[in-house]
């Protein structure tokens, strides 16, 4: 027997270590799943899904399809950028019209930081947060510490270090929380216009130089520069970014160590992470894809089973 | 009601003896034959009932562990969904006899469930059930054990409670109590 302590996931700052322990032993089961000859079960079968994406998405809206597909549940997508929702129609009107139609849960991803928080007050069905503005993203997060404790053993003592544009990130603010949740030691580092800066509020080491971030950590989460987030200028050029901060083959052989590297996509090639550090035997980066697919079908499962 | 003890100890070798009999007469020397255990509680059972069929044929034979719950039909139906166990099942079960070991046969919707998760795994040419008890009169479903250790008249108010040492007990006993109990 085992439930949720939430009926919604809005973000990792919600739930509890037990839920997510919980999520994590699922998900193991649902990862045999995915890898059988028929990777299919009919648990979901009398649940409809809405995906609603008013912020563009490849991995996330795949990977949340493919779970729901997998888990035999019927699915509706919705893009803002095809819909209504440009003839001025609200997100509380727009959500209560797919409602009508008998949807059982919503899985949203919105520009606007707490949009799922708001649905949440308003409207009965299941809520999963794929991602609000520079909020959270508790999906990624599940997905990364999964692939961590898949890696190491466990996450609980690991020295995490989450590298590049902090400020605009919600999988840098969801893995905090989860990481730490778990027991975590957490770093971040980036240039300094890119940390918020009361992040040590949170309990991470802050960090400038990658070179010693990268000599602390056990594993590193290198983020992408949210480039459409940014207003206005905060480093140079993106070259010289790559500089002093991309990731390449060279200097992780500098460091003469094991260490497990992991990006949550879209991958810049040649900023963050060079090319062959991306594709070098530290990267977990395709593994983290795989146990996306798992996490997801492991929160929709337990979502679903608690509403009823 | 108090609790009654159906099956000791000696009891319970004695007829785990006789299943193993009656797998080898049907199976000969298990070439063509895998056992899965019904998670969570018939991989123990199924466990027992290897070691004793591997001392008598002197071979391995496959056995895996099969988890139905993604495949129940209570799901969205109870307050709290089942909680699932790991499922291995490490060969093809493509064409092959599958015998399914799990402790208690009660409504059926355990094995039927279990028939579903199968599937995934190929089609097997004949699929056989194993129980140790087979409670009577009260299945839900058309199914049917093809190897039962011990039938026994219960009420739908009572349960079967296997303790075996594999399952930390300190001695393999099976009782019939009362649910609130």
């Amino acid at each position: 027997m085992a439930k949720l302590s939430q009926r919604h996931l809005l973000g990792i700052k919600n739930v509890t270590r037990e839920d997510i322990e919980l999520i994590f032993e699922t998900a193991d089961n649902f990862k045999e799943v995915i890898n059988r000859p028929i990777k299919k079960v009919p648990s979901l079968r009398d649940v409809t899904i809405a995906n609603v994406f008013f912020e563009n998405s490849t991995r996330t809206r795949l990977s949340f399809e493919l779970a729901q597909k997998r888990l035999s549940a019927d699915v509706i997508n919705f893009a803002a950028s095809s819909s209504s929702v440009k003839k001025g129609e609200t997100l509380l009107d727009t959500v209560n019209n797919i409602l009508a139609m008998k949807v059982d849960m919503i899985v949203m991803r919105h520009s606007s930081v707490g949009a799922p928080h708001f649905l949440a007050k308003h409207i009965h069905a299941n809520i999963i947060n794929a991602g609000d503005g520079t909020h959270e993203h508790p999906t990624q997060a599940l997905l990364d510490t999964f692939s961590i404790r898949e890696k190491l053993g466990q996450v609980e003592g690991k020295k995490i270090a989450i590298i590049g544009d902090i400020l605009h990130s919600r999988v840098a603010l969801s893995n905090i929380f989860a990481l730490k949740k778990l027991g975590a030691e957490v770093m971040v580092c980036g240039p300094p216009t890119l940390l918020p800066k009361f992040i040590g509020q949170l309990g991470v080491k802050v960090e400038f130089d990658v070179r010693k971030a990268l000599a602390w950590c056990e594993v590193a989460n290198v983020l992408r520069i949210q480039l459409e987030r940014q207003q206005i200028k905060y480093f140079p050029s993106l070259r010289e970014y790559s500089l002093y901060y991309g990731i390449t083959k060279k200097l992780l052989d500098s460091l003469k160590k094991q260490i497990i590297l992991m990006h949550p996509g879209p991958i810049n090639r040649g900023v963050e992470l060079s090319s062959d550090a991306a594709d070098s035997s530290h990267s977990i980066i395709l593994d983290q894809v795989e146990n996306g697919v798992a996490v997801r079908m492991a929160v929709l499962y337990l979502l679903a089973g608690a509403s009823a | 009601m108090q609790k009654k003890l159906i099956l000791d100890s000696d009891l319970l070798d004695i007829t785990l003896n006789r299943l193993c009999q009656q797998l080898i007469e049907n199976h000969h020397d298990f070439r063509e034959t895998v056992i899965l255990g019904l998670q969570p509680r018939g991989i123990f059972l199924a466990e027992l009932i290897l070691e004793k069929l591997k001392k008598v044929l002197r071979r391995e034979i496959p056995l895996g562990y099969l988890d139905a719950t993604f495949h129940r039909d209570d799901f969205r139906r109870r307050d709290i969904p089942a909680k699932a166990s790991e499922t291995r099942v490490p060969f093809v079960i493509e064409g092959k006899k599958v015998v399914l070991i799990d402790d208690v046969l009660f409504t059926g919707r355990t094995v039927r469930s279990a028939l579903d998760a199968m599937i995934a795994f190929g089609r097997p040419s004949k699929v056989e059930l194993l129980v140790l008890v087979d409670r009577k009169h009260t299945r839900d479903f058309p199914i049917a054990a093809d190897y039962v250790g011990k039938y026994v008249d219960t009420l739908t108010s009572q349960r079967v409670l296997v303790e075996l040492i594999a399952q930390g007990n300190k001695q393999n006993k099976i009782w019939l109590t009362n649910k609130d109990e």
